[in-house]
């Protein structure tokens, strides 16, 4: 698909930056064609070259619809409700899938691997909304891929930022950098009142998950350094209770970063919000009074016998 | 201390928004250094770690599809059902979404919304839709920020819908790192404890939302005055 946005691109002429975003979307597409087989040398360097061409003379856009809103809804007054069909198809499939693949086993083994259900099964759930959509709307082959690059470039590279993110979490747990900020955390709280502890604890949380743009990583350094020395060991809190709201504490981090592209920085590239922090400033305000919520739950909570 | 470079190397530049995949390979690239790796070490890994994480792509595989539906007027079409609907604005369409999106992911059906499946396809136009159908013609600010509240509202629901259930990564994550800390917890205890969390987030965000029809009216109504 990516190399086909990328075959669209080159033959463009309404965009001024073709040829950028021929090599970008050329560039990924053999990532995902022969990432698997080259050396990780080799992909690291085409992942350099991505961004240089991403960054240096940026990516363009070409025409930006391809129909106008008039002859958009005289095809949606004759299509009608029927258009939900795909659409809809899409989630449902997705959940039939990942609850049939999770029941499925052949001599006792799943046939896909558990961690994969839902990728896979979102996987299957697109090519089953793609095949009702050509079916009922019968338009040229080449359409669906047209639409894509039309879809993609809105986005440009904010698509493939969280892979870059993701990237970047791993060079980080190399380096360790967990440790060394939980070690900061530690040298800083007053270790005498709990509830210092559990406010540290959970705002420690949220920020060391905005950091790393990831609760799951932020979750068990905050937890080693913090959580089970002091909370458990020394006041005699209940484990469960403050993981279960530290865990959550840590969304309400990730609701507030750009680290966490997937979630605040793509769909501003995908409502085409010329904002790219626009969602997040939507989100601080409930993330904020939140956290605060946690910090009186789990003061409440994991002390309560 | 020096690790922390990668760190600093971020804030910088997502504050002097300086393109996003230039700061972060940047970042990494320093990071890596600072920890003793070689300059070609550390393109190697960061190879290695984009590759391993290749499946987060697999979102962009629905854009044929919605692109395909759009272009016979999805979008059109959800702001027409939502025309027909007299009750509909935008606080209470965003609300059904929130409750809805919240249980099923609770029930650990995570997969039954997204932002490039249900979101931008479906939902942003059905609010943008109610709100055209009050006030009109909308100016593009509005519009804009009627989109962020539809993004913001798919992922405070899931993120604090989904803990509730058991199977989900989180729970897993935490009872495996408990477990090797000598320390046995059941996922259902864990799961519990994730509800008055999940409380607070409805009344907080669902407040935030019955809000917003209010905060519309005046922002449109201050639009046309200027205009």
């Amino acid at each position: 698909m990516m190399a086909g946005v990328a075959v669209v691109n080159w033959g463009d002429h309404s965009n001024a930056r073709r040829f950028n975003n021929t090599a970008f979307w050329g560039v990924y597409a053999i990532t995902f064609l022969a990432g698997s087989h080259l050396p990780d040398l080799a992909n690291g360097f085409l992942v350099i070259a991505m961004v240089l061409v991403a960054s240096i003379r940026g990516l363009g856009q070409g025409k930006k619809e391809s129909a106008t809103r008039e002859e958009r809804e005289e095809r949606a007054r004759r299509w009608g409700n029927k258009l939900f069909v795909p659409a809809l198809a899409i989630p449902l499939v997705t959940v039939v899938g990942t609850v049939l693949f999770k029941k499925i086993t052949i001599a006792g083994t799943p046939v896909v691997d558990l961690k994969q259900v839902t990728v896979i099964s979102l996987a299957i759930a697109t090519v089953v909304a793609l095949a009702l959509g050509m079916i009922m709307l019968r338009p040229p082959l080449l359409a669906p891929i047209k639409e894509a690059r039309r879809l993609l470039d809105a986005v440009g590279w904010a698509a493939v930022l969280p892979q870059m993110l993701a990237a970047l979490g791993a060079l980080f747990a190399i380096a360790g950098v967990g440790n060394v900020v939980s070690g900061l955390a530690q040298r800083w709280i007053p270790l005498d009142n709990p509830f210092a502890v559990v406010t540290t604890y959970a705002i420690g949380m949220a920020v060391f998950t905005m950091i790393m743009g990831n609760a799951f990583a932020a979750f068990p350094v905050m937890t080693a350094g913090i959580g089970l020395p002091l909370i458990v060991h020394k006041f005699g809190g209940d484990p469960t209770v403050m993981a279960a709201i530290g865990m959550l504490s840590g969304f309400c981090g990730t609701l507030m970063t750009p680290m966490a592209a997937n979630f605040n920085i793509v769909p501003t590239a995908l409502l085409e919000l010329p904002d790219e922090y626009a969602v997040i400033k939507v989100q601080i305000p409930t993330a904020l009074m939140l956290l605060g919520a946690n910090i009186l739950l789990m003061n409440f909570l994991v002390f309560r016998h | 201390m020096l690790s922390l470079i990668g760190i600093v190397i971020v804030v910088i530049g997502f504050v002097l928004r300086i393109n996003p995949l230039l700061v972060v390979m940047i970042a990494g690239i320093a990071t890596g250094i600072a920890s003793g790796l070689g300059p070609l070490e550390v393109v190697a890994a960061f190879g290695k770690a984009f590759m391993t994480s290749r499946y987060v792509a697999i979102v962009w595989l629905v854009l044929p599809v919605i692109g395909l539906l759009e272009h016979a007027g999805l979008k059109e079409r959800a702001r027409a059902v939502v025309a027909g609907l007299h009750a509909a604005t935008t606080s209470r369409i965003l609300l059904a979404y929130f409750a809805i999106r919240q249980i099923t992911a609770a029930l650990g059906l995570i997969s039954l919304g997204g932002q490039a499946q249900m979101v931008r396809p479906l939902i942003a136009p059905m609010a943008e839709g109610a709100a055209e159908n009050q006030y009109g013609e909308l100016p593009q600010s509005v519009r804009y920020k009627i989109r962020a509240y539809a993004a913001a509202t798919d992922n405070i629901a899931l993120f604090f819908g989904e803990d509730i259930f058991i199977a989900i990564g989180s729970i897993l994550l935490i009872k495996g790192f408990l477990d090797q800390n000598g320390i046995h917890v059941e996922p259902t205890q864990l799961a519990i404890w994730a509800v008055p969390t999940a409380i607070s987030a409805l009344i907080i965000h669902c407040t935030r939302l019955l809000l917003l029809d209010r905060k519309l009216r005046t922002e449109v109504a201050t639009k046309i005055e200027k205009a």
